[in-house]
């Protein structure tokens, strides 16, 4: 029994070798993060794939802190709502200077938290008019289902063709997602009092409900399914960046509905005027374009070289489908719980 | 001496626990409201119930066949098998999802091989979908628990049935029956709990809100609508659960009463059927993790700006999360097993009723008039991992505290034994193997934990998981492979390390 005890010590000994390095590592990453700046700082909050080296991001902070002598540093959750989450959990507390990536379908909740200062509206090519005493769009884009053009040759033309056909669709979780949530309001835009009775059809085309965009779009492009929801622009992506043309969105008749992302400076800045210099930066043409190509949205103001090669073939809707910021509030629950109780069945 | 030095011990693990979690669930409690919980919310509790209750009873059933033929059997390479078995269990669910996708999904190969073979397509998304992933993801732990147990059965009596000419229906009466009676509500009350906080795989591969969880309903009132009095009303219900299934597992559980043996290895015969059974488990782990890899191989050198920093920070976090979350373990087992009462047990699975997110949002509103939250992210990260990690490795450790208790509780407390160097003679060498695999569970789990980071993170902080996602949400699936991959690979390497470092190994 005590000669058991040495078969113990080894394994002290072996874990010490093995965790010198690893806490030696970890150390180093830790102590790396600490480094200050004695430059002012600016806080953006956004949602996480804005920061992604494929995003938006670094492009952005590199080109507004060539003029700005600041240091920019995002803060990130996970998508729109998470970002309105996050800022009514923090309340007045939030380090937060800007917040970046909010959607027409949140503005109001947010405008709600009294966190948000006042903006000046700024000029913008979007196919609707637009304005928010609190907000700025930033880009923008119509959801649409995408599909591969080599798997599926004739794709439904409409809602309602869509739910009389057996083709095979993932969407989002209106109550996790915000493409989620825009198919409903979108359902709700299109068909008011007869959205259920199109939800009720729609059911067995639904392959299933993902809780975010990426897991529903990266099971669309495994096969799992026909047509996934995204954005027009989504296959613009595949010709741009993978040289892909097989992807494409189907237009349908009821017309699409919009998402347009907003951003806002928040009231208890310390760098208001900071705060300011970066939205006016974001609409400027070097973040537009780098939006595009980026973000894979339209630009909320089309730079003066235009939209990159590509974006010619994308396919524009006849009808742009919106629901005024003030209502999508009331709406919304109902909305969701009338999907909820039409696939339930 | 030894009681109380125990006690003690045990007491500030428990606390050391507990108490941080009892706070973040009471920051949410005053806002709970019971006459708000909707129909809705009791649809998702039903469901929770269901998939969670099927979903433990398949992987219990499934376990005991293939423990048993992997006890039974010797064959070369079958530690590598046991190990092999045990990798699901610490896969990030999303990953899991795709591994099975890539099986059992459209243009899989079981549909594949059912076309091919004339038949018709099966689809995966249902009810069916969600156990089989659970059973995918949880038949690991039991089969490792339960193979624990086999192996726990001094090996003088089975020599003893031999001798007598016990034929096989006596030998599992009186030797594997009672084994099987003392583990398995066990192994069924942790699979139910960690079935009960699901969320990703219920929703996706249930097919619609028909499958919807509690976890949901928390995640969605508190990313969506911020509706604190929803999140409290389905936290406490999770809460309530989970504390209803500890005192259920505590009220039928019976202790084996098997005694000491020498510890010494026994040899047995295997049959063709365990060589059958082991095979079919295999490839049933073996093929979603060849799509996991299959999916992540390609791009497995290009992988994102900051990986290598966010693997450090994701290690780190692990490693210490599993030393606190074992040393916990080890204290509250020991004393449970020396008569300490309900409180180690509630205080050791509290963390497995309460929904992650729930407690992050709890942490938050409590840490708030203090510091800045994000600041102490990757402690917070630290301590919730250990937390999460803390029922499984209290449960892997208490059999085997019990037997070591049940074999020499006399003859240490009639060499009066304090209690370091009891826990160091008598507990550690024999505990050593499950030391070494909790270690290993523990740290494989916080590796592909999402958790608090992603709650209030700080977009230079990122965690392997968190780095998966923010990749694929800008439509980079090939790198989000990669990267989860990597962190498969990492996660598993510790969970190896460590369980090769604790010794014996389930060898005997």
């Amino acid at each position: 029994m005590w000669q058991q005890m040495l078969h113990f010590r080894p394994l002290r000994r072996n874990m010490e070798r093995l965790m010198k390095p690893i806490l030696l590592a970890a150390g180093g990453a830790f102590l790396a993060t600490i480094a200050t700046a004695e430059t002012p700082v600016l806080n953006v909050l956004t949602y996480d794939s804005f920061t992604s080296e494929w995003g938006p991001g670094p492009a952005i902070e590199a080109g507004f802190e060539a003029s700005c002598a600041c240091d920019v540093q995002f803060q990130t959750a996970g998508d729109g709502a998470a970002l309105l989450a996050r800022l009514q959990l923090e309340g007045a507390a939030t380090t937060a200077d800007v917040v970046v990536g909010l959607d027409t379908n949140l503005a109001d909740a947010a405008r709600k938290t009294g966190l948000f200062a006042p903006v000046t509206p700024a000029e913008t090519t979007l196919p609707v008019a637009y304005t928010d005493a609190n907000f700025i769009p930033f880009d923008w884009g119509w959801f649409a289902f995408v599909y591969d053009k080599k798997q599926l040759a004739s794709p439904p033309k409409s809602l309602a063709e869509l739910a009389d056909s057996d083709v095979k669709i993932i969407i989002q979780d209106p109550r996790s997602s915000t493409p989620g949530l825009g198919l409903v309001l979108w359902v709700k835009a299109a068909y008011g009092d007869g959205a259920a009775a199109l939800w009720e059809k729609l059911a067995d085309n639904i392959v299933t409900v993902t809780p975010g965009w990426s897991e529903a779009y990266g099971m669309f492009l495994e096969g799992q399914a026909d047509m996934v929801l995204s954005y027009t622009t989504s296959p613009a992506y595949h010709l741009i960046a993978e040289n892909d043309d097989s992807k494409a969105a189907a237009p349908f008749d009821e017309g699409h509905f919009m998402q347009i992302e907003l951003a806002g400076k928040l009231a208890g800045s310390d760098q208001p005027a900071l705060a300011d210099q970066f939205l006016t930066y974001l609409l400027g043409d070097a973040a537009q374009t780098a939006l595009i190509t980026t973000n894979w949205m339209y630009p909320a103001r089309t730079p003066a070289a235009g939209l990159p090669k590509g974006f010619e073939t994308l396919i524009t809707p006849a009808k742009s489908l919106t629901i005024p910021a003030d209502e999508v509030e009331t709406m919304r629950q109902a909305a969701v719980d009338e999907w909820q109780a039409a696939l339930a069945k | 001496m030894a009681s109380r030095t125990g006690k003690i011990a045990a007491l500030v693990a428990a606390f050391g626990m507990g108490l941080p979690i009892i706070a973040s669930l009471g920051f949410l409690v005053p806002h709970a409201n019971i006459a708000q919980v909707t129909a809705a919310d009791m649809a998702a509790l039903r469901f929770t119930l269901l998939q969670a209750a099927l979903s433990a009873a398949v992987s219990c059933l499934l376990a005991i066949p293939l423990a048993r033929a992997l006890f039974r059997t010797r064959f070369w390479g079958r530690r590598a098998v046991i190990r092999l078995i045990s990798a699901p269990f610490i896969l990030p669910s999303l990953a899991a999802v795709m591994g099975l996708l890539a099986v059992f999904g459209r243009g899989g190969v079981v549909n594949d091989a059912l076309l091919a073979a004339g038949g018709t397509p099966i689809s995966i998304f249902g009810l069916g979908g969600v156990v089989l992933a659970h059973v995918f993801l949880n038949l690991p732990l039991a089969t490792r628990m339960l193979l624990d147990g086999w192996a726990a059965i001094p090996t003088e009596r089975f020599r003893l049935a031999q001798g007598l000419s016990f034929d096989r229906k006596a030998m599992f009466l009186h030797l594997e029956w009672p084994m099987l009676r003392a583990l398995l509500p066990s192994a069924f009350a942790v699979i139910f709990l960690v079935c009960l906080t699901s969320f990703s795989v219920a929703l996706i591969l249930g097919g619609g809100p028909k499958a919807t969880t509690v976890e949901l309903g928390i995640y969605q009132s508190l990313r969506f609508e911020f509706d604190l009095t929803r999140a409290a009303n389905l936290a406490l219900m999770q809460t309530t659960l989970c504390l209803f299934a500890v005192l259920v597992m505590g009220a039928v559980w019976r202790p084996s009463g098997f005694g000491a043996g020498l510890d010494r290895a026994l040899r047995l015969r295997g049959q063709w059927l365990d060589g059958f059974v082991i095979g079919l488990a295999a490839l049933f782990f073996a093929l979603p993790l060849a799509g996991i890899a299959a999916r992540g191989l390609a791009g497995v050198n290009d992988l994102p700006n900051g990986f290598w920093m966010a693997a450090a920070r994701s290690i780190f976090i692990a490693v210490t999360a599993a030393f606190l979350a074992t040393w916990a373990a080890l204290m509250l087992a020991l004393a449970q097993s020396r008569g300490a009462g309900i409180w180690a047990e509630l205080a050791a699975m509290l963390p497995l009723g309460t929904s992650s997110l729930a407690l992050g949002v709890g942490a938050f509103l409590a840490l708030r008039p203090l510091i800045a939250p994000q600041s102490a992210v990757i402690t917070l990260a630290i301590f919730f991992n250990a937390a999460m990690a803390l029922p499984f490795v209290y449960r892997l450790l208490l059999p085997a505290c019990r037997e070591v208790q049940g074999s020499y509780a006399r003859l240490m407390s009639s060499l009066g034994m304090p209690y370091w160097a009891m826990l160091r003679v008598v507990f550690l060498p024999r505990l050593a193997p499950m030391i070494g695999f909790g270690l290993g569970l523990s740290a494989a789990m916080a590796m592909g934990d999402f958790g608090v980071i992603a709650l209030f993170g700080h977009s230079d902080q990122p965690t392997l998981p968190i780095l998966a996602a923010r990749v694929m949400g800008a439509y980079q699936m090939q790198a989000a492979a990669s990267v989860t991959l990597w962190l498969i690979l990492i996660a598993f390497a510790l969970f190896w390390l460590f369980d090769h470092f604790g010794g014996r190994d389930a060898k005997a």
